[in-house]
């Protein structure tokens, strides 16, 4: 069974070929890591991956299933969740409001229902709470449950970007630059988290970051992109010491 | 200071937050229902109508407030709507219809405008969609003077006052609890909504369009829902405001009450449902107040032509500057000032100097 493949994946804009013929196979269960300078198409990967971009060419395949014109609100409920680069918090709500959110995948109750707020839907949110605390025992933002995300610092917000993602039950992960901005400790915990995820909720982890000393403590297999093609695949080890990616991309 | 202590999930999801609010919330209400009874034995009974006009303001202000607000979706056309439940509400009760069908038939016809109108505007965001909602309150106003056969054009049509299952409610008093019992019906299922995944998805929706997508958040249909709730909203609205009017014309449902709406809930508070009752009681008691203080003003300045809108932009002005949170955010400062006195510190909202966020990543 393939658990998550894009095969020769593509996007132009305009003339620029943001990722041109992308091919990687992430096994379930591992940690798997994409790299590459600014503009090599890691993010663009990430938005195609969640329907936000149309791929010109290519196939994306989820549990043996094609995602590739599958509509973005219906990835959520396959199984696929993600953080974004520039944190993309609901700012104007609590925490808490924003972790129920993502709970929204599995949502039964109808408009009618929610309008009246009947027993039911008071049960199913009453459910969604307990799901919600789970993750926010897990990484520890108990104190922050009802402060307004505007009122939050950075590195909490980081932190609830990945709650927010795991409160959707999901397979597979996408972290978008999980330790951009923040310090040396609060990456730490970053690294701990990532292998807590993969180790103790059995999630798969997609990631894009440049923290190599991150890449390396985590990663099983990585990726090295420049110029939306593919440079090296393999292990943190093999990729970092490969002649291409140091010569485009870690410098040496 | 009080302190909230958390013990159970259900805290989070009741209608008041603990028993202290409840008993708060208890008390308004008999002071409301009380009101009317104080007035008559002030020999005031002017203002009992003037209240009625709270009541109805209320329920066009939590219709913009959920289209505005939480969805983050600016409309410059929700007197078109309030027009379409006014007529269709009138029109019923011509053709002999009773009052409790007829409002539902006029609520199930806004309603249908307004998922027509949400159709085209899934697309827009911004100053695209309020020009868009323009257009169409341009046109509906267009339709009310030349569709003669059911609003009667310019000529107006008269609306008799409301009976209910034999009950007339002719009399202002009994008016009066009729129009409140439409205002907490229409806050509660509006606050129903927003303590269960609609409510959430709206303000998800809001606050950064990409990131609901992300979290399985369709995004047309929600948006289209918003429209569709507060287009619904405003036909209950325009059911009341018909009675109240007793008098249709086309020229009531202009574009200058379509901003005068949308004024009501940015002065009240975006993002509040306090908000759009603080700004219905603006909205609607500006006027009789600015005509009391027309009699102590020098006569160079209360014979003034546009002295009222002329306030009303001031004020305006005056809220986007100083407190973009409006009457309800001054309300939160003033009540943590006491809960906290003397300990208070101006510095406690200091940083809070954001706008609510419409245009985001999209």
């Amino acid at each position: 069974m393939t658990f998550f493949k894009a095969d020769g994946l593509a996007i132009n804009f305009g003339g620029i070929k943001a990722v041109d013929g992308v091919t990687f196979e992430v096994k379930k269960g591992e940690i798997f890591t994409i790299i590459g300078p600014n503009g090599a198409g890691k993010t663009t990967i990430f938005n195609l991956v969640s329907r936000i971009y149309e791929a010109s060419e290519g196939k994306l395949v989820f549990e043996d299933r094609d995602i590739t014109r599958t509509p973005p609100h219906q990835i959520a409920k396959l199984g696929i969740a993600r953080t974004f680069q520039n944190i993309e918090l609901f700012e104007h709500a609590t925490l808490l409001q924003n972790l129920l959110l993502a709970r929204h995948a599995h949502k039964k109750s109808g408009f009618f229902g929610e309008l009246l707020f009947t027993p039911g839907v008071r049960k199913m949110e009453l459910e969604h709470r307990e799901a919600v605390e789970k993750v926010i025992d897990f990484l520890d933002i108990q104190q922050y449950r009802d402060t307004y995300i505007v009122n939050l610092p950075y590195g909490v917000r980081k932190v609830t970007e990945l709650a927010r993602a795991l409160c959707t039950d999901p397979k597979l992960l996408l972290l978008d630059e999980p330790s951009s901005g923040l310090n040396v400790e609060e990456t730490a915990d970053m690294a701990f988290w990532i292998q807590d995820i993969k180790n103790l909720l059995g999630v798969t982890v997609l990631m894009v970051e440049h923290d190599m000393s991150l890449v390396s403590a985590v990663s099983d297999r990585v990726l090295a992109l420049n110029y939306g093609r593919m440079l090296a695949q393999g292990t943190a080890q093999e990729v970092q010491t490969h002649p291409e990616v140091v010569r485009a991309y870690l410098g040496g | 200071m009080r302190f909230f202590f958390k013990t159970d999930y259900v805290q989070d999801i009741r209608l008041f937050r603990d028993k202290v609010d409840t008993f708060w919330y208890a008390l308004l209400g008999l002071a409301v229902i009380a009101l009317p009874l104080v007035l008559i034995a002030l020999e005031e009974d002017y203002f009992i109508g003037e209240i009625t006009w709270v009541f109805i303001y209320g329920i066009c202000g939590l219709s913009l407030m959920v289209l505005v607000g939480f969805t983050g979706l600016v409309s410059l056309g929700h007197a078109a709507f309030l027009g379409i439940g006014a007529y269709a509400h009138a029109y019923f009760i011509q053709h002999g219809v009773p009052f409790s069908g007829a409002i539902v038939l006029a609520i199930i016809i806004t309603t249908l405008a307004g998922i027509l109108v949400g159709l085209p505007a899934l697309r827009m965001t911004g100053i695209y969609l309020a020009i868009a909602t323009l257009a169409f309150a341009i046109i509906i106003q267009e339709v009310f003077s030349r569709w003669e056969s059911v609003t009667h054009g310019f000529a107006g049509m008269p609306v008799e006052k409301a009976t209910v299952l034999g009950f007339s409610f002719e009399d202002d008093t009994a008016f009066y609890y009729l129009c409140l019992f439409f205002l907490v019906l229409a806050l509660w299922l509006t606050k129903n909504l927003l303590r269960s995944p609609t409510g959430r998805a709206w303000i998800a929706i809001r606050d950064s369009e990409i990131a609901a997508q992300s979290m399985g958040v369709n995004l047309a249909l929600y948006k289209t829902m918003a429209f569709a709730y507060s287009a619904g909203l405003m036909g209950m609205a325009g059911a009341l405001f018909a009675h109240k009017i007793a008098y249709l014309a086309p020229d009531i449902f202009t574009v200058i009450l379509s901003i005068q709406l949308l004024l009501l809930v940015i002065v009240g508070g975006l993002g509040s449902l306090h908000g759009a009752i603080f700004g219905a009681i603006f909205v609607a008691l500006l006027p009789p107040t600015i005509a009391i203080l027309r009699d102590y003003l020098p006569e160079a300045i209360s014979r003034q032509p546009g002295l009222e809108a002329g306030i009303f932009g001031l004020i305006l002005v005056l809220v986007i500057l100083f407190e973009p949170l409006g009457i309800y955010g001054r309300w939160m400062k003033i009540k943590l000032y006491f809960s906290m006195f003397p300990m208070y510190k101006r510095a406690t909202f200091k940083r809070q100097k954001s706008y609510m966020k419409s245009e985001r990543l999209r």
